[in-house]
């Protein structure tokens, strides 16, 4: 048993924190009130490597490994979480699937563009009428000669108004239910895509959300992610990797909503002594330091699954997602309740925190789907 | 070209409460962050700024304890081809001055073209390690530097001085020169640049490599809080009393 983190993951821990702190969080306000898509972050998080941290150094990656991601991803959310998500997506969604389950040529293609932060990815998963339910989804994919013909409509897709990289499931073959599910590769420009609304977000309000339209869209068959009808899978097995970095998006959020409001405990003074004298506000701080300290860990358990090797982890993914989640939202709560009236300004970032919370619980899997997850593997 | 850059892991006491410990000589360390201290990071950046000018090697030493392999290791992440760490462990109660004469003793049996190091760190102040390391290494050297070349096999060395003057002093190499913070932009280590880092190997060496006997002629007698000065008050009442009080104290003193 060992908790310690590896040197390399303590150097990254030190390195990623200070990059953010210097380089992301002085605009993160700025950008959660323009709602404008941070391309700056973006790049200078290319330039340390950030945007394909699993992703061997071969195809333009890191090379490092799951637990590693989850403590970027952390770090990153800690001043940013829209950058944070922006990040894990095209680290988690896009290029993990693209390396897991991609041909040499895919791998060849798109990674080094992914990584080097040339094209921004972005994957379609959820519709207008699909989001819990997958195998709900209406989009289909017919072959055609050498193309796939795409028609539907994917909704909420984070990057996706400025990403160059689409990961894309559409139905091949309907009547196979989930098993006629398959994912594409699909680049912006392809004839027949095109973005739809763009959505105007509670929090994480500039990660380009917006809609998907595939009007007979000609997707090149080589192309295809995985096998026909392996979609489902390629789905699954990558929401297992993206939430530990949802769970690890949390953390961070958590953790910068628990500092802020440690500091202003100490500073605020009501009745002659400082807040966290009172003892209603040192109950609140030590459920926060107790909650964050517990969801790290449970995300970092999860992603060291991943590292040893387990050939599924959805059960401990799920968990460390869904607590993590929960968690997020109570301590941004709390944080905003110890600043009181002026955690409810945009004087105080604790309201931001708030705002960017409130999606951990919704994107990537309800949590209602989490304990769907949890419970399926526990009764299996 | 070949730099020698000496680098000290630091407790970061800035924002932090500091205590003094039982032994009166030192703060309480266990719950303070460290760092390498901040002119350091300058000479470091520029230490790999010139090596990606002019070729050649960096090599990072420190005179720590065992963390200080940490931050040794990030200094190897950023562009450092080797890091030697002399054991803290090894001596007792050392200032700058035994620094400075440990320092000598190791860096004597390496190659170097030049030598950097901090202007000052932050939790001694002494800003004595370097000048004094040049003097036993028999070394030109140029103190709070905030500008460095090198042309024609000489260091072009730019200082600040009061009164918005620049003085401009072309030193011989080999040289030392201590950096003031702010002459470069210190990077932030890379991934790719970190996984690298992680497996290269630190050289550790002890009191046993250290040639001499160690005398310092200044020891520390004691830390302590300043006395609350008599001069301070505090003044009390409602903020407009408050506000009146000060103007009138601002308007007494002559400060506008």
């Amino acid at each position: 048993m060992n908790f310690d983190l590896t040197p390399e993951q303590k150097m990254l821990q030190d390195q990623v924190r200070k990059f953010a702190e210097a380089e992301l969080a002085p605009v993160a306000a700025e950008i959660d009130k323009t709602g404008q898509f941070p391309w700056e972050n973006i790049k200078k998080c290319a330039k340390q490597g950030l945007l394909g941290i699993v992703v061997p150094e071969k195809y333009g990656g890191s090379g490092l490994d799951f637990v590693s991601l989850a403590i970027a991803i952390e770090e990153i959310s800690r001043v940013c979480a829209t950058t944070g998500v922006i990040v894990a997506v095209n680290n988690s969604l896009v290029t993990y699937p693209i390396l897991t389950f991609g041909t040499e040529e895919q791998k060849q293609k798109y990674l080094p563009l992914l990584c080097s932060g040339a094209k921004i990815g972005a994957i379609g998963i959820t519709e207008p009428n699909a989001g819990s339910d997958v195998a709900g989804m209406e989009t289909t994919a017919r072959l055609e000669g050498d193309y796939y013909i795409l028609n539907g409509t994917k909704r909420f897709i984070t990057n996706g108004t400025e990403a160059g990289i689409y990961v894309v499931f559409a139905y091949t073959n309907k009547e196979l239910k989930h098993k006629g599910i398959s994912a594409f590769i699909v680049e912006r420009g392809t004839e027949g895509f095109s973005l739809g609304k763009h959505e105007d977000l509670m929090g994480i309000r500039a990660s380009g959300n917006c809609e998907l339209i595939f009007e007979d869209c000609k997707v090149p068959k080589e192309n295809l992610l995985g096998k026909e009808g392996e979609g489902f899978k390629i789905c699954m097995n990558t929401l297992d990797v993206s939430r530990v970095d949802i769970g690890a998006q949390a953390v961070g959020i958590a953790q910068a909503a628990f500092e802020a409001a440690l500091k202003y405990s100490k500073e605020r003074r009501a009745f002659g002594q400082p807040l966290c004298e009172f003892e209603m506000i040192q109950s609140m701080l030590a459920e926060m330091a107790t909650q964050i300290h517990a969801a790290r860990l449970m995300v970092y358990y999860a992603g060291f699954c991943k590292d040893k090797g387990m050939p599924r982890f959805s059960k401990e993914s799920a968990m460390a997602k869904y607590f993590a989640a929960t968690m997020a939202v109570d301590v941004t709560r709390k944080a905003v309740q110890i600043h009181g009236g002026y955690g409810y300004t945009k004087d105080y970032p604790v309201e931001r925190f708030y705002r960017d919370a409130k999606i951990l619980e919704i994107y990537e899997g309800t949590s209602e789907i989490q304990k769907i997850v949890i419970a399926r593997e526990l009764i299996k | 070209m070949n730099i020698i850059v000496c680098i000290k892991r630091v407790p970061q006491t800035a924002e932090a409460d500091v205590k003094i410990d039982s032994t009166g000589k030192d703060i309480i360390k266990d719950r303070l962050a460290f760092d390498m201290n901040e002119s350091d990071s300058y000479a470091l950046e520029e230490a790999i700024l010139l090596k990606e000018k002019f070729g050649g090697t960096v090599t990072v030493v420190s005179l720590g304890y065992p963390e200080t392999e940490d931050t040794l290791r990030i200094a190897l992440a950023k562009g450092g081809d080797s890091a030697i760490r002399i054991k803290a462990e090894d001596f007792d109660e050392i200032d700058g001055y035994k620094t400075a004469v440990i320092l000598s003793s190791v860096i004597r049996g390496l190659p170097y073209d030049l030598i950097l190091t901090g202007c000052m760190a932050t939790d001694d102040y002494y800003s004595m390690v370097g000048q004094t390391l040049a003097e036993l290494l028999d070394i030109p050297h140029a103190s709070l530097v905030t500008k460095l070349d090198i042309t024609n096999n000489k260091a072009q060395v730019y200082r600040e001085l009061e009164g918005g003057l620049l003085e401009h002093l072309e030193v011989n190499l080999p040289a030392l020169v201590t950096v003031q913070t702010g002459i470069n932009t210190p990077r932030f280590a890379s991934l790719i640049a970190i996984r690298r880092a992680a497996s290269k190997e630190i050289k550790i060496v002890g009191k046993s490599d250290i040639s001499k006997d160690i005398i310092s002629n200044a020891t520390l007698e004691e830390l302590f809080y300043p006395p609350v000065g008599k001069r301070a008050e505090i003044l009390t009442g409602s903020i407009d009393e408050v506000v009146t009080k000060l103007a009138t104290i601002i308007k007494e003193k002559g400060l506008i």
